[in-house]
């Protein structure tokens, strides 16, 4: 069982500078969805932000521990744009 | 993946401007995901779709290929997009037709 808080250290400490934020939308502590915003997004397409917020969740989803993550992910400029919707 | 795999990958991605990668065809989806992303793309125009159901080893071969877990998997103007997810979120932000127009980079 994880804990949104231990999600949330791991993207930050990949993304630097990032407004991170994880919600537990089960309560099982294995399906998360998170909105991360970073600037290290600007200039990448969706599939390569997913993928840097992937990254450090790895081992975590090769074992299944954290069976599902819902992810929004937006540079500080698209989350300007969006983030109002 | 066999170079041969790869190559008609190539060419399929190549020779069309939107492809999807999907379970079942585009008159029978054989997966909400599926439908739901080929339902999307149609509003934009043509979609050129591969059955990966139909075998086994393009099944395996585009997540190689794309190096992404799961299908459907969509790719425009030649480059991978992703999953039904991302396809959904560009959409609700009023950024896929530009996509497909090449207006902004995949």
């Amino acid at each position: 069982m994880l804990d949104p808080n231990a999600i949330h250290q791991r993207i930050l400490g990949a993304l630097p500078g990032s407004e991170v934020e994880v919600r537990d939308t089960t309560g099982t502590g294995d399906h998360f969805e998170a909105r991360v915003v970073s600037p290290s997004f600007a200039g990448k397409s969706m599939v390569e932000q997913h993928q840097m917020v992937y990254a450090p969740l790895q081992d975590w989803l090769k074992t299944g521990e954290l069976h599902a993550l819902a992810l929004k992910t937006y540079s500080p400029e698209q989350w300007k744009k969006l983030g109002s919707r | 993946m066999t170079p041969e795999l790869k190559a008609r990958f190539d060419n399929d991605i190549r020779n069309h401007k939107v492809v999807l990668f999907m379970k079942g065809n585009a008159l029978f989806p054989q997966c909400g995901f599926s439908a739901r992303a080929l339902q999307i793309l149609q509003q934009h125009g043509e979609v050129h779709t591969v059955d990966v159901l139909a075998d086994p080893e393009v099944r395996q071969g585009i997540k190689e290929y794309s190096n992404w877990p799961t299908i459907p998997q969509v790719f425009i103007n030649g480059k991978f997009v992703g999953g039904s997810d991302i396809l959904m979120e560009l959409e609700e932000r009023g950024e896929l037709a530009d996509l497909i127009a090449g207006k902004t980079p995949v």
